[in-house]
């Protein structure tokens, strides 16, 4: 990561969405401050995984990533290029390059548009003839997809929502992309289903060598895709590291305690400790002062409310684990509020 | 509550619902039968379109009469609910049988405060007063953990963030004191540090007053969380009966020991490729003939002459634990052993 340049790098990445309101002039009367200050990179064949809740503005990072949004302020660039704010003509070579997988496979297809024509929309649009035609090359991305290339005069609605997701991949891939940013592709789908698309999605990864940024709510998916992971909070980078130490040495309260609260499908394993949060995460319009995280968390002091924690590597991470945090996770650590009631904890 | 702790307080026997549409007869729900006793909290398990929804509202009385065909019994504490008369049926709903749904925004009217939206059901069934009513929702959002509920009782939904309409409309469900809840799916919308909440919340309350809850969900991380009893419903039917720790442990049948290795978890190996269940879930307008899981199940050519294909696994349950598979007990040993060594 550090001795090449890394395909993506962000830094203090910002994106405000204006309120307008007030009458007869509508003014700014307020921001949405959906991400604020973002900094990570992501190298060459990697995948990030960008977790939190609802409102954390994961969604929004990629969004600004594939430039469907014009950040605020700070600065995105792919392969040492900046592309912060670069014109469609600037963009245009870099499109290609970076595609993007959505979340719903029923609303991201054109229902009046064959699977062929869905497919080829990309080599269309960016004026790309392969070798042997489009139709080809369509067949073949079916063939990759696991979908029978036979289909491709067939139309989204014939498909199960598993497939169609295999469709939007497939159309991902049309361009050779060198990056994916896949916006909860398969939280939409049956438990069934949502691990045939991950399995897809990991085998492109490490076939093609492409770099993926994973966005999901689901921690166990994220850390089975994902070599790195992101949590977010509020607009806000928390902590961010490979995945073994973000799962085994969780430094942020925060993400403390979203592990513990992810329920899990066993009885054998020892009742993992759970830690109770309270209330709900706060307004992006008016997030709290310093840590974002303080108004839940169990060991917010004065400092916390003044004082914004840096990310950085706190003391007893491995290289490449940051922290937000004044106050990080350690052994001896202040006990975490428990639930209240867990009867396998009381038994 | 009574002392009949032991008779099952929900009972339902054989129960078939079909719906006919323009493109046919849906067997939504197709041969159910289960029990349920005060107190106890029976997940059900499945995926979409498998009849965990179906089933609940039936019980409720909740389907349009005009297309669906309902076969079977349903007995709640000793009366006979299919076929019974809408007034009957609504003095049980929201008093002695209560629903909580999936999506709180959809289930609150937007028009009405909450105050009232949860004073109206205990007026309804107990002929209190205004003010009664009112006293009695502020009481039942203090106890579901609202903050400031003498205030509070007086917004509207939109007022409330996900999780406080979750509460909000728990609290509605429980304001009779129902002694059958329902919940399909209260969590699935919630961010998982609220759905801990949540989920806290019921098992409290199931403490305090004894409910018997149903919970659908498609999460078995949430069924091992908060379940006693689990059934896996596939296509209509119920694949799996068992407690929870047996369920979760040793599962029987081929589809749910699919759904526990397809899932990836927060401590197992890395790199490794997860199992999916190959396929997809069947249509319930024309589903697979014999079992309905032959077509996505691994050792379906095991079974000798094909009888997975034409003939229907009966469910046998022995002491509440129990599998529709043709798998003979050593077959079943003999493959999901194998298939778990190689996981």
């Amino acid at each position: 990561m550090s001795s090449t340049t890394p395909l993506l790098d962000v830094s203090g990445l910002t994106k405000h969405f204006p309120i307008k309101g007030g009458f007869p002039i509508r003014r700014t009367v307020g921001a949405v401050q959906a991400v604020d200050g973002l900094d990570f990179q992501v190298a060459e064949g990697e995948s990030l995984g960008l977790v939190g809740e609802s409102g954390c503005g994961k969604s929004t990072t990629g969004r600004l990533i594939t430039r469907l949004l014009e950040p605020t302020a700070g600065k995105i660039s792919y392969r040492g290029q900046d592309i912060t704010h670069a014109d469609r003509k600037g963009l245009a070579p870099i499109r290609s390059e970076i595609q993007m997988i959505f979340q719903d496979p029923y609303a991201s297809l054109n229902p009046r548009h064959t699977v062929g024509k869905i497919i080829s929309g990309p080599m269309e649009i960016n004026g790309i003839n392969p070798e042997g035609g489009r139709e080809k090359r369509v067949r073949e991305l079916l063939e990759i997809v696991g979908l029978n290339p036979e289909h491709f005069n067939r139309f989204p609605h014939e498909f199960s929502g598993g497939q169609r997701q295999r469709i939007g991949v497939a159309r991902a891939l049309a361009l050779n992309p060198k990056l994916i940013v896949a916006d909860e592709p398969v939280s939409a789908l049956d438990v069934s289903i949502q691990a045939q698309v991950v399995n897809l999605l990991q085998k492109v990864q490490k076939e093609l060598g492409i770099a993926f940024v994973f966005i999901a709510h689901d921690l166990a998916i994220v850390r089975h895709f994902s070599q790195r992971v992101a949590v977010m909070y509020l607009g806000k980078i928390v902590e961010i590291a490979d995945r073994e130490d973000l799962y085994e040495n969780p430094r942020h309260p925060y993400t403390r305690a979203l592990l513990s609260a992810v329920p899990e499908a066993t009885v054998d394993a020892e009742p993992r400790e759970r830690i109770r949060l309270t209330g709900d995460v706060p307004s992006p319009i008016n997030p709290p002062s310093g840590c974002r995280f303080r108004t839940r968390c169990w060991k917010a002091t004065e400092k916390c409310a003044t004082e914004a924690p840096p990310l950085v590597q706190v003391e007893g991470n491995k290289p490449g684990h940051l922290t937000a945090c004044h106050y990080p996770e350690t052994e001896a650590t202040i006990p975490a509020p428990r639930l209240s009631k867990d009867p396998e904890a009381a038994a | 509550m009574t002392s009949t702790d032991s008779q099952p307080f929900l009972s339902i026997k054989d129960l078939k619902v079909h719906f006919s549409t323009e493109d046919g007869v849906v067997k939504a729900v197709d041969g159910l039968s289960f029990d349920l006793v005060r107190g106890k909290t029976l997940g059900i398990v499945g995926e979409s379109g498998s009849g965990k929804s179906v089933t609940n509202l039936t019980i409720l009385g909740l389907h349009n009469p005009d297309n669906t065909k309902v076969e079977g019994s349903i007995e709640l504490d000793g009366e006979e609910l299919n076929g019974a008369s809408e007034k009957t049926l609504e003095k049980l709903r929201g008093n002695k049988m209560a629903m909580i749904f999936q999506d709180a925004l959809a289930s609150l009217s937007p028009y009405h405060t909450i105050g009232t939206q949860i004073g109206e059901v205990y007026r309804k069934h107990t002929g209190a007063s205004k003010q009664e009513a009112r006293a009695r929702a502020i009481e039942m959002l203090r106890r579901v953990g609202i903050p400031q509920p003498d205030s509070r009782v007086d917004n509207y939904p939109h007022e409330f963030s996900g999780g406080m309409r979750q509460r909000a409309m728990i609290a509605m469900a429980l304001v009779c004191d129902p002694e059958l809840l329902i919940a399909d799916e209260p969590t699935t919308a919630l961010d998982v540090t609220v759905q801990a909440q949540i989920m806290d919340l019921l098992k409290d309350l199931q403490q305090e007053f004894g409910t018997a809850i149903i919970f659908i969900t498609h999460d078995l991380g949430v069924i091992a969380d908060i379940a006693d009893d689990v059934l896996v419903m596939y296509g209509g039917r119920c694949v799996e009966r068992g407690t929870k720790s047996e369920v979760l442990r040793t599962p029987q049948h081929p589809y749910t020991y699919g759904l526990l290795g397809s899932m990836p978890s927060l401590e197992g190996p890395l790199d490794v490729p997860l199992n999916p269940i190959p396929g997809s879930p069947p249509s319930l307008l024309n589903p697979p003939s014999g079992c309905r899981f032959h077509p996505r199940c691994a050792f379906a050519d095991k079974v000798e002459g094909g009888r997975c294909a034409k003939e229907r696994p009966l469910l046998e349950i022995v002491d509440g634990r129990g599998n529709a598979c043709h798998l003979t007990e050593e077959q079943r040993r003999e493959f999901l052993d194998t298939a778990a060594r190689a996981h």
